[in-house]
Formats: C-alpha cells, structure tokens, sequence
C-alpha cells in the first residue's frame, strides 16, 4: 500500500494569473452546463414534451466526454503543478466511475423493474416482485449452491499447483520447455478449451479420454450425463486452464524464499517433509492466501466453459451463477430479473470477499 | 561353475558405504519422481493442443477409429482447414467462411489490441501517480483510490452486462468495436494498475529527483526517465491483458452480433452447428488460439513477470 505523504515531494513556485484560473473554472462549468443541458433535452423528448429529432443518446456521451476533457484541461488551467499531478489519475478515475458507477445505478432501477425486451410494454416499476420471485427460483439458489462446491475445488487445485511448483523450482533441466508447457493452457480461449476437451476429448464414442477410460474398464464413458461426474468434469476442465495461474505465483513466492533458511533446516537435522511444513510452507503463507483470493475471485466470474460445454445441464447441476444469469437473458430476454439476480450476487460475493480477506488478515499477519 | 566367482580384474576396489548407498538410492528416486511428475504434467498441458491439432487434419474414419499419430496411423489431409478455406488449394479461391473467419479475426485483433494499450496507457499513469504523489479527491486518499482501482477486478462481469446491454442500446454502441473495447478496458484495468503499481514502487524516487533538479517537468521526468525504466512491466502487463481480452466470450456474446463478433463467439457459434465434423471445428479452434501459442513461447518470461507481481512483496 502507498504510504501517506508525497514521496516525490517537489516545491514548484506558480504564479497562474487570475485570468487564466478564471478561463481554468470557465470552461470546466461551461461544459458541466452544456451536458446538463443536452442530458435536459434529450431527456425532455424520452418523456415526449419536446421532440428534437435525437435519434440515440449519442449526443449526450459526446457532452459528457467534451466534460471530461475539460475538467482534466481545467485543473491544470487552475492549479499548475498540482493539476498536472491529479492529470496522472483523474483520467483512470473518471474512465472507471463512468463505466461502472453509472452502470450500477442504472442497473439497481432495473433489477426493481419488470422489464422484458422482447415484450412492447417497456419497463414498468415492480417493487420487490423480483425480490419474491428469486426467493422462490430453485434454479438460482442451486447455482448459487454450485458456486460453493466450485470455490471449494480451489483447495486440490492449489495443492496440484503447489506440488507443480516445488517440481519445477528444483534443480532441473529443461526447465524453460516444462515452464512453457506448464503456462500454456492458460493462454488458450476457455470456448476453444471448451471445445477441445468438453466437446472432442471427452465425446462418449469417439473421444481419447473415454477411450482411455473404456481401456481402464468404465464400461460406458460419459462425463455429462451424472450430475457430479457432470461437476467433476467441469471442475477439472477450469482447473485445468488456471493450475498455471496459481502455479506461477507459487513458484514466484518460492524463488523469493532465501537458500540460506533451508539449508539451516538441514543443518539442525529436518529432513525434506519437516523442512517443507516447518519452513517452507509457513513462508509461503501470504503468497498462498494471495494467489487463493485471486483464484477465487476469477472462479466467482465462471462462465465460459459451462455455457458452451453444458449449457447450465443436467437439470442445472453445472449450472454457476453468472450462466444461469446469461440464460435467463438469453432465452427469455428477462432484463429486469437477471439484474436483480446480478446484483444480489454482487452483493453475496461483496460479503464473502470482505469475510475472507479480513480472515486472510489476521491469520497471516503474525507469521510474517 | 561353483565356488566364489573371481572378481573381473578391472572391479572396483573402494565402494561407498551402504549408508551412502542408500542416500543416492534415495536421491536417484527423488529426482525420478520430479521429472515422472513434470512429464505427466507437460503431457497433460500439452495433449489437448496436440489433439486439436492432429484432429483439423483427420477424415471421418480417422476420428471414429482414434487414430492419433499422423503419418504412422492415418495420412493428413487438408479436410478440416479447406473446410475454413484456409488449405493451399483453397488459398486462391473466394471463400466466404474464410472472409467470415478473417473478419472475426480482425475484430478480435483490433479490439484487443487497442483495449490492452489503452488500459497499459491509463493504469501506468494511475498506477504512477498513486505510488509518487498523495491526493485527496473528497474523502478518498491515496489507499482509498487504490483500494477502488483494485475493488474492481471483484467486480463480476455479469453485474454489468445488463445494464451495459440497456445502455449501449441508448447510446447506439451495442454491436460496436468501440463499445466493446471500453469494457474490455475496464475489466483488465484493475491487473494493470496492480502491476504497474509494483513495479513503479521499486524504482527508487532519487531518479526524478536528480531530472527534476536538471530541470525537467514532472511529466518530462515521468515520459523521458521513467518509462524506459518500466517498459518490462508495461510489456507484462501488455501480455497479459491481451491474453485475457482476446479469450473473452462473455461480454462478446451478449453486446455483439453481427459486425462486431469476436473470435470465440464465432467458435462457440459453430459447436453447435456442426455437430461431428471435427475436423472444422478442430481447425477453427485450433486457428483461435494459435496467436496466443506464439505469445505463451515467445514472451512466457513477461507473462511470468507480470503474475508474479504483486505475488511476493
């Protein structure tokens, strides 16, 4: 974290002249006002007082883009030095706020709202309607169940990836090619993944792994017909796209460990299974909760796979959240509904986040 | 023969202790298990692709009869890529599944390419400014923006979709590179800054001090100083967003349909379409991740560099 206070602390004798902090303030307002203005008409015709032919809210981003430039403008205009230092972040911020701060606001009018795209009523208020419809949506509290199963499998795959990890941080040769081979799944596409394990590797007749299976006398191979197998095969197709992922943070926070801490385990006579729980793994505690809450966090975001593979089936078992949600829009154009289903898991992954990290806080503090 | 044999004449008079003996027994066995582990894995990463690969160039019997090794089981043949138009007989002729696969291509392409430098772009300044200077926007300071820059990567993408869907339609976005790209931005924003972040910290503020001392500005001191020294972990962070931007479905599935689609939209498109004729889809599939192939064995270091960041402190 950044610490409190400028680190590149610079005296910087401006002298802005009234006149330019007048133009400075002028033009930040006066395009403020020109987007108010815009956003007025545009607004005023939506509610048919006053048609003015706009055909989109086009004109309104233009404004609002015109703002932000000069807001940016402005406070260099203004402030000299010190404008020039907020000009570093104040695009990022601004970029960030209004694609997420006014989509979130957007979108918590219409998780209240009745709204089918494919029905001409447009969007009509309807209070907790949707609120009562998902208490009572089997579908989604299993998904929202399958979610759990699925963050629980982060446990075996850090453990594979940990084990990865030691292999290839000993001495070995080679090392680049099996480095390479070991990162590449997490290059591929998850559809194209998708399509090369779920649909071809693992087709019932045709496909290796079933016929591999056949060989080891699983009399009729089929990896999505079950629910858990379903699950299973699932989890370990994510798997393995991302065991790279953690098994390359892994290997970092493994480098970074001295030499000189393991060879004094040996010396005091550990041998290699102590020297691993006593020494290594404690050190790589912060690492290990790292690259855990990060895994978390993309498998909460699960999608891909399971809506090209399985399509949430069978009888949803598959199914996570995010394809639940995208089917509910995809086959029934149910706007209003899935963004009350968004946001309401939004806010379930807020909580669990903020649970696991204050958790990840005071058990990993004292160690290190 | 009876008796004790005679020992050969050039026997070995000095042995090592049984002790030792078993020590390099033990260390023998060690390193077999690793390499046994490592190879099983490099196996594991690597038979899918092998498998795709192999499978673009099968017939019909071939696949029925899980032919693996090329030339030794079955003769290639150019089915699955002539399908996509993209054999050497094919090359000259007009091809509307090849236009169609290059336009996805392309739309894939820009649209990546442009999202990744634009979020490098705006996350190295950020990331900049927040590890040099303090600021005080209402009453957010310095840890607060940075803690909100990174809040957004739990951000899942299925919050905003919806509404985004709502809005692009307001905006005439929707189907558009443009809209596209400025989602793409977004969501790979929070790995840029947390990258750059790092990798700003660990260069040592005495540098623009001694070039604003020379007199250059503070943005003179960051472009001409600063970021040929960060350039490794703005390649990273390049590299990474790219991967990650040019894999995305999602948000491609429900913004776009028809100008703007991207490359696995196109692919999950022809899942179902195609039902056994492997090898097209093989082709196809093979041909959309062929690019990031060459990026995994061309630049693994920085890819490397940029998910170790921020992973040891």
């Amino acid at each position: 974290m950044s610490s409190s206070g400028d680190l590149l602390h610079v005296v910087t004798n401006d002298s802005i002249s009234a006149g330019r902090k007048a133009f400075g303030r002028a033009i930040t307002w006066g395009s403020a006002v020109c987007m108010v203005i815009m956003a007025a008409c545009q607004l005023a015709q939506l509610l048919g007082w006053w048609d003015l032919g706009f055909e989109n809210w086009r004109p309104t981003l233009y404004a609002y883009v015109m703002w932000a430039v000069c807001l940016c403008w402005g406070q260099v205009l203004q402030y000299g030095e010190h404008g020039k230092r907020t000009l570093f972040v104040l695009p990022a911020a601004l970029f960030v706020i209004s694609l997420t701060v006014f989509p979130l606001l957007f979108g918590l009018i219409i998780a209240f709202s009745d709204w089918n795209l494919s029905s001409p009523d447009g969007r009509q208020f309807n209070g907790l309607d949707n609120v009562r419809q998902m208490w009572v949506d089997p579908f989604y509290w299993n998904a929202m169940l399958n979610m759990v199963w699925y963050v629980l499998a982060i446990l075996v795959e850090y453990a594979i990836a940990f084990g990865l990890a030691l292999a290839l941080n000993a001495e070995i040769r080679a090392r680049k090619f099996f480095r390479v081979a070991f990162l590449l799944p997490l290059m591929l596409s998850p559809v194209a993944v998708s399509w090369m394990i779920g649909k071809s590797m693992l087709e019932p007749r045709f496909g290796p792994i079933s016929r591999l299976g056949r060989a080891l006398g699983w009399d009729n191979p089929s990896f999505f017909e079950s629910p858990w197998i379903a699950k299973a095969t699932i989890m370990l197709m994510d798997a393995w796209t991302f065991i790279p992922f953690m098994m390359i943070m892994i290997l970092a926070g493994l480098q970074a460990i001295p030499k000189e801490l393991n060879e004094a385990a040996k010396v005091d006579g550990a041998n290699g299974w102590r020297a691993f729980w006593e020494v290594t793994f404690p050190m790589m505690l912060p690492v290990s909760i790292t690259a855990i809450l990060i895994r978390i966090i993309f498998k909460l975001k699960l999608a891909d796979i399971v809506i090209a593979v399985t399509s949430g089936g069978p009888g949803g078992a598959t199914d996570t959240v995010t394809s639940f949600i995208f089917r509910e829009y995809r086959d029934r154009s149910n706007v209003g509904y899935g963004t009350l289903l968004a946001m309401v898991y939004l806010v379930v992954i807020i909580l669990v986040m903020t649970l696991l990290m204050k958790l990840a806080d005071r058990y990993a503090r004292p160690r290190t | 023969m009876t008796g004790t044999p005679m020992p050969p004449a050039n026997a070995q008079i000095f042995h090592d202790s049984p002790g030792d003996r078993a020590f390099q027994a033990r260390w023998w066995t060690g390193r077999a298990t690793v390499y046994a582990l490592l190879i099983l894995w490099a196996f594991i990463c690597l038979f899918p692709i092998y498998w795709t690969l192999t499978t673009s160039f099968k017939t019909a019997p071939d696949v029925m009869k899980g032919h693996m090794l090329p030339w030794v089981d079955f003769f290639p043949a150019w089915l699955g890529w002539r399908s996509l138009g993209l054999s050497p007989d094919t090359w000259g002729n007009e091809s509307t599944v090849r236009a169609e696969f290059l336009k996805r291509f392309s739309n894939s392409a820009i649209v990546s390419v442009t999202a990744s430098v634009l979020a490098v772009a705006l996350g190295s300044l950020a990331a900049y400014g927040l590890s040099r200077f303090s600021y005080k926007f209402a009453w957010m300071r310095n840890s607060d923006i940075s803690f909100f820059f990174l809040s957004q990567l739990i951000l899942p993408p299925v919050v905003l979709a919806l509404p985004m869907l709502v809005l692009y339609k307001e905006l005439a976005l929707l189907d558009t590179r443009i809209g596209l790209i400025l989602l793409y931005t977004l969501s790979v924003l929070p790995i840029v800054i947390w990258i750059m972040r790092d990798q700003f910290s660990s260069i040592p503020t005495e540098l623009e001090e001694a070039a604003l001392v020379d007199g250059l500005s503070i943005w003179g001191a960051f472009i001409t100083i600063i970021l040929p020294i960060a350039l490794p972990g703005m390649v990273a962070a390049f590299i990474l967003s790219l991967v990650l931007t040019w894999n995305e479905y999602f948000f491609a599935a429900l913004l776009t349909s028809t100008h703007a689609n991207t490359l696995p939209v196109m692919v999950a498109s022809q899942t179902g379409s195609q039902g056994i004729s492997w090898w097209s889809m093989a082709a196809l599939s093979w041909a959309a991740i062929l690019p990031l192939i060459v990026i995994g064995v061309v630049l693994e270091r920085y890819i490397i560099k940029g998910m170790a960041a921020g992973a040891v402190k």
